[in-house]
């Protein structure tokens, strides 16, 4: 058992004696790399060592120690536990550290990100523009001496509120029109949308202007959103079309953002949980978990077996439910015009009506405890989850696999149509049901499991075109395993307590850093928290799946009609509450 | 054969097309009572239900904003449970409640009540976290859903008051396990006295 343990991580150390040393801070892992030898060591990682996935990158702000950190949470496509490498940089603007995009594409928007929430510039990164805040915005949000407008203390709880909590409103501390910060020399007043969007435009493929028999053809630019039905949601993507045809694209993102992150600092451990239910809002039973999960790891709390079955019931619950939302959407975009939507909404709302029942709250459960959940669910709610398991939904799934699987129409929409290469999946860091439609059985359910996912008896579904129809067909194969492990799940739930402990509103958590991810519906949810030991987390970075399989978007659609651009958008499954935080 | 897929997926809208008229002749007198059909396993026909005519029951863990219970005296005097400790201000994610503590003016002792309390209810994310945190059992999470209003809502002492009795009417089971589990303390230090 030990020695596979040891083969499994990769001693960095070990071999570059020269640049790199493990991290021995107390509660941390991984290894830390210089950054001139960054590039070089993570292009053997991945050609030697077969660490072709990478994760996670994430951005850590020590004002203490003068330094910034950029961590990287690598995998291997064939399973086991993280490569955690680091690099530091000192925090003396212009700071800069190597860009990985040469080797693994997949890190594009996480790099923007971090430049844009921490000001870490990426060498190398060809379209290195602010992501989430707009063009002229002052600062990098995410750097711990940035102040937000309503700004009253580092950690909540606020002072104010108790026991001298005389209500004010928080605009009377910051008005409207007063609470923003412009860049020197940035007028709101004089700006128009030109510049930054001049950025935006020649990221894109250049306009050509082709001379073909003497008739000048040009390229057509067109928005796709951030208002547009296909999206759902604020979500824009500029296309360069020629003829029907795309060219280039690029996604535009941030219309939703609010910081959740900077939110997640100045909360508790404990008040982030009803937070993480805002981020996917259709799977708010699983986002907590992976949060829960990271916390857990930290506080080394051990989670009770019934509590484990719960939470294993009501993820899979909620994995039907975000699929079949997902094909009622998807059926909406390709003009079946809200008749299969509403008979996938029938399924969810039964199951919505179960979390009601049991957290309380249709969509916002905040059910997830550390340690457990909040209560046992109670037998009226179990007895309408057997019925639901074991009677309906089998029938169920099976009159949707009637009703459009095999229409012709459906099926021309989607065969052959928004192909993305098996290596082209890993490399731009695809997961979900996406990735396993090419064929790479990668779940985490499996790779790394956690809760008590390995007892449980299920396949992991897999297609091999990579194409639309196919990352539709896993979505219905994974409805049914997950009818499958509940009905196990149901079978085998023991009697006990559902949560360790005591229930309380403070919890201290050691110092140290950890990644918790879990298999969500729609890819790799994972949650990079580092605690200094206090009851805030030092840092709360969320590597949502919706976001990072924005990335692929481009190389899904370029050389296929725009008509198709609505279809790829929608399988690649986002919710702009995840992809904007 | 081309378009058999598509016969096949139109069958199924047929039979739902087919059912929903069906199930309305079936429904016609007890229309009100569709509501438990339309939340079981064999619901069928038209899903959508009449709001406000007909509404979905409420299970009993549904929690909305929250609301600060009182236990009526002999004399109709309402005694309030909360004695202003603070920690639902100090649980509460978004902080949106704030509470002004009661000072004697004589000696300047805090005293177990709040002089203020408000619930900002534009902010509250319905959590439910200062209700379930809550020693006294002293605020709990509402059923009342239909808060709209014109004017922004925060809400003072005065608006969040509720009885006990309505606490017990919305909330049966958890208001009998609160009520045994504090006659059986009450029991114990009354055995500890004597």
């Amino acid at each position: 058992m030990d020695s596979t343990k040891n083969t499994d991580v990769l001693d960095l150390a070990n071999l570059y004696k020269d640049s790199v040393k493990a991290d021995d801070r107390p509660g941390f892992s991984g290894f830390i790399i210089a950054k001139e030898k960054l590039f070089d060591i993570a292009k053997d990682l991945r050609d030697k060592y077969g660490y072709d996935y990478l994760s996670c990158v994430s951005g850590v702000d020590y004002p203490e120690t003068n330094s910034m950190e950029v961590v990287y949470h690598a995998y291997r496509s064939s399973g086991g536990s993280a490569l955690v490498f680091k690099t530091q940089v000192e925090r003396v603007d212009p700071m800069e550290v190597p860009s990985l995009i040469s080797i693994w594409p997949g890190v594009d928007l996480q790099e923007r990100e971090i430049w844009d929430l921490f000001g870490i510039k990426f060498a190398g990164h060809p379209d290195l523009r602010r992501i989430l805040m707009w063009e002229g915005f002052e600062g990098h949000p995410m750097r711990k001496d940035w102040k937000e407008a309503f700004y009253e203390e580092e950690a909540k709880p606020l002072k104010s509120r108790w026991p001298d909590g005389n209500h004010k409103y928080a605009e009377a501390k910051a008005a409207y029109g007063d609470n923003i910060n412009f860049e020197a020399g940035f007028d709101p007043e004089k700006w128009t949308p030109t510049d930054p969007e001049e950025a935006l435009y020649s990221a894109l493929k250049k306009y050509q202007t082709e001379d073909v028999d003497g008739i000048k053809t040009d390229h057509l630019l067109i928005n796709m959103g951030p208002q547009h039905p296909s999206t759902h949601g604020v979500f824009r993507a500029v296309v360069i079309l020629d003829g029907e045809e795309i060219v280039s694209l690029k996604p535009v993102m941030g219309y939703l953002h609010r910081n959740h992150e900077k939110i997640g600092e100045r909360n508790t451990f404990l008040q982030n949980i009803p937070f993480t239910d805002r981020l996917d809002y259709f799977n708010s039973m699983y986002s907590a978990w992976g949060y829960s999960l990271a916390v857990e790891r930290l506080l080394g709390l051990a989670v009770p077996e019934r509590a484990e079955y719960i939470r294993v019931i009501f993820g899979e619950m909620s994995r039907i439910q975000n699929h079949l939302i997902l094909f009622g959407m998807l059926w909406n975009d390709l003009g079946a015009y809200f008749t299969p939507a509403l008979y996938a909404f029938e399924e969810r709302e039964l199951m919505l009506d179960i979390f009601e029942a049991v957290s309380g709250s249709r969509m916002m459960c905040n059910y997830h405890r550390f340690g457990g959940v909040v209560r046992d669910i109670d037998p009226a709610s179990m007895q309408k989850i057997k019925e639901l398991v074991y009677e309906r939904l089998p029938r169920k799934i099976e009159e949707f696999d009637r009703l459009l699987s095999e229409n012709e129409i459906f099926v021309s929409r989607m065969k052959g149509i928004g192909y993305l290469s098996p290596e082209d999946c890993l490399a731009y860091s695809v997961s979900g049901p996406t990735l396993r439609a090419a064929g790479i059985p990668y779940d985490i359910r499996r790779a790394e499991p956690y809760g008590v996912y390995d007892r449980f008896e299920f396949d992991i579904p897999l297609r091999y075109n990579s194409d639309l129809l196919d990352r539709y067909l896993v979505r219905i194969d994974e409805i049914k395993q997950s009818v499958r492990i509940l009905q196990q799940a149901l079978r085998d739930i023991p009697e006990g307590p559902v949560l360790t402990g005591k229930p309380s509103y403070q919890i201290k958590v050691p110092a140290g850093e950890t990644y918790g991810r879990v298999e969500a519906p729609k890819g790799e949810l994972g949650y990079y928290v580092v605690s200094n030991g206090k009851g805030n987390p030092y840092r709360y970075k969320i590597r949502t799946p919706s976001f990072v399989n924005v990335t692929s978007v481009e190389k899904m659609c370029v050389g296929t009609k725009i008509a198709d651009f609505v279809t790829i958008l929608g399988m690649v499954d986002i919710v702009l509450g995840e992809v904007d935080r | 054969m081309y378009g058999i897929g598509l016969i096949k997926g139109l069958s199924v809208t047929l039979n739902r097309f087919v059912e929903s008229y069906t199930e309305d002749i079936r429904w016609l007198v007890k229309r009100y009572a569709k509501v438990d059909f339309r939340s079981s396993k064999d619901a069928k026909g038209t899903f959508t239900i009449e709001y406000p005519e007909q509404q979905l029951n409420i299970p009993e863990e549904f929690r909305f904003t929250p609301f600060l219970v009182y236990d009526e005296g002999e004399n109709g005097e309402k005694n309030i449970r909360c004695t202003s400790c603070g920690i639902c201000a100090k649980a509460c994610p978004p902080q949106c409640i704030w509470i002004v503590r009661t000072v004697d003016p004589a000696t300047g002792r805090p005293q177990p009540q709040p002089a203020e309390f408000y619930i900002d209810a534009d902010i509250c994310m319905n959590c439910g976290f200062c209700a379930e945190f809550c020693p006294f059992d002293a605020i709990k999470m509402n059923h009342d859903f239909e808060q709209s209003s014109y004017t922004r809502n925060l809400k003072n002492k005065e608006i969040l008051l509720q009885p006990a009795s309505y606490y017990a009417n919305i909330r049966p089971l958890n208001y009998a396990k609160e009520e045994a589990a504090r006659a059986e303390k009450a029991a114990a230090k009354a055995a500890a006295k004597a």
